[in-house]
């Protein structure tokens, strides 16, 4: 009768998942100890800083934790489309998708380190990144993996969240790695949705799908 | 309160224009609350809806004043009450647009206007509205009663300002959604609006992609919609 019945999951990327597993604090030690680009807190975009910043009286250890490994994620993606556009060839379509998707990204992670300096914080150092990029399709490929991980990344730390506007402000941007995961795909003629349900990651599992492309 | 526009859709040149501008412009949502106002057959569908009396008539009497200013500002509650109350509310405000968009889909799919791969998708979407339903249906049932089927009838006339109305509806289903996200209490029903709300959104991204508009219209943030803002702009589909 219906179509979602049938319809098979895609999985939400092809990353490979067979190595150490690693924790939270292993990975946030390992950005920070990355060779550290300064982020100033300039740029950030006004409204989510401000949300963030009225999360009265300062966040605790564990939201902090969160929008520090949120950060890390966004770090990842801002840099992949840097990359992507300095070292490959791609069409007009996807190189205008990688401008404007990194420029997003980019925003996220100003107003996150913004945000975290803002509630007491330290943000995350800017981890070193390496990306299996080669030629157009690589970079459809990661960028769906990203995007779709994303998504999930930030839809399970959601309910963690203790603060509301926190969550609030998560959700903004959620919404935002949604339209991006749900365009590439549809430009890449995937389906752009993987299930009618947005399938969730623990920090574990997204540990997993991003480490390898982390060097530092 | 007018109750006087729900007659018509198609014959009404004036409610057009809304549409033409909100799908040229979808930043501009707003303003289109604005010049719908909140009349028509969702009101009375919302009063008939039962829950608390007093909740009722006083979120009703709030949604016929809305603007821009005083519902942006709104405090914390979530503008569900006629729904019911707390998280049975939003579940039940949820179901009532999934319901709205799976009619939607299935009246498009009958209309014969779109063909193939655009048929496909189309179809594919409204597939992920009816398991949004269902699943909804559910946990408002397991929290108290789900609201009512609305009856509902759209503006089919030719396949752009179809696919532009199909867009306009999907991200105000993501705004809306994002709306109520901080103010869910129970972890289990956040779980299942965040992951709900994503996929209205790449909805809304491949939607926009098809009729020109960009896959974010609000930027690196996305804009959310309060209840007062999404009810007067979907009451125009909802016959009774």
């Amino acid at each position: 009768m219906s179509a979602y019945e049938t319809q098979t999951a895609t999985p939400a990327g092809e990353v490979p998942v067979d190595f150490e597993p690693m924790d939270r604090s292993q990975f946030l030690l390992k950005g920070a100890l990355a060779a550290g680009a300064l982020y100033g807190a300039a740029a950030v975009g006004p409204v989510v800083r401000r949300a963030f910043a009225q999360g009265g009286g300062g966040a605790s250890q564990n939201d902090l934790d969160i929008l520090n490994f949120a950060l890390t994620l966004e770090f990842l993606e801002t840099d992949f489309y840097e990359v992507a556009q300095k070292d490959v060839k791609l069409s007009s379509e996807y190189a205008a998708f990688a401008k404007e998707v990194g420029q997003n990204e980019q925003e996220h992670v100003d107003a996150l380190s913004g945000a975290i300096t803002d509630l007491g914080g330290k943000p995350v150092a800017k981890p070193t990144f390496t990306f299996p990029l080669e030629d157009e399709a690589s970079f459809v490929e990661l960028a769906v993996t990203f995007e779709d991980t994303g998504v999930s990344a930030y839809n399970g730390a959601g309910p963690l969240l203790e603060n509301k506007d926190l969550l609030a402000t998560a959700g903004s941007i959620v919404q935002i790695e949604g339209r991006h995961a749900g365009a590439i795909r549809f430009m890449a003629g995937m389906q752009p949705v993987v299930e009618a349900f947005d399938p969730t990651l623990d920090e574990d599992a997204v540990l997993k799908a991003v480490m390898p492309f982390i060097k530092a | 309160m007018s109750i006087t526009r729900q007659k018509g859709i198609d014959q009404d040149p004036a409610k057009k224009g809304a549409l033409q501008r909100l799908a040229d412009d979808p930043v501009s949502r707003r303003k289109f609350v604005a010049v719908t106002g909140s009349g028509s057959a969702l009101t009375l569908f919302l009063a008939a809806c039962g829950g608390d009396d007093d909740e009722s008539t006083n979120t009703s009497g709030e949604s016929t004043t809305s603007t821009t200013e005083e519902t942006s500002t709104a405090a914390d509650t979530s503008g569900t009450e006629m729904f019911g109350k707390g998280d049975l509310g939003i579940v039940n405000y949820a179901l009532t647009l999934e319901y709205l968009e799976a009619a939607f889909y299935v009246d498009v799919a009958k209309s014969g206007l779109f063909k193939g791969a655009e048929l496909t998708l189309l179809k594919q979407f409204g597939a992920n509205e009816e398991a949004h339903v269902g699943a909804l249906e559910q946990t408002a049932n397991s929290l108290g009663k789900a609201a009512p089927q609305p009856k509902t009838e759209f503006p089919l006339d030719d396949a752009k300002s179809v696919a532009m109305l199909a867009a306009t509806v999907e991200n105000v289903g993501a705004a809306a959604y994002l709306g109520q996200a901080a103010l869910i209490e129970s972890e289990e029903v956040l779980a299942a609006a965040l992951s709900i709300h994503t996929v209205e959104a790449r909805h809304a991204a491949v939607l926009n992609m098809l009729v020109g508009d960009p896959i974010t219209p609000d930027g690196a943030f996305a804009v959310p919609m309060s209840a007062e803002e999404v009810l007067p702009a979907v009451s125009d589909f909802i016959v009774s």
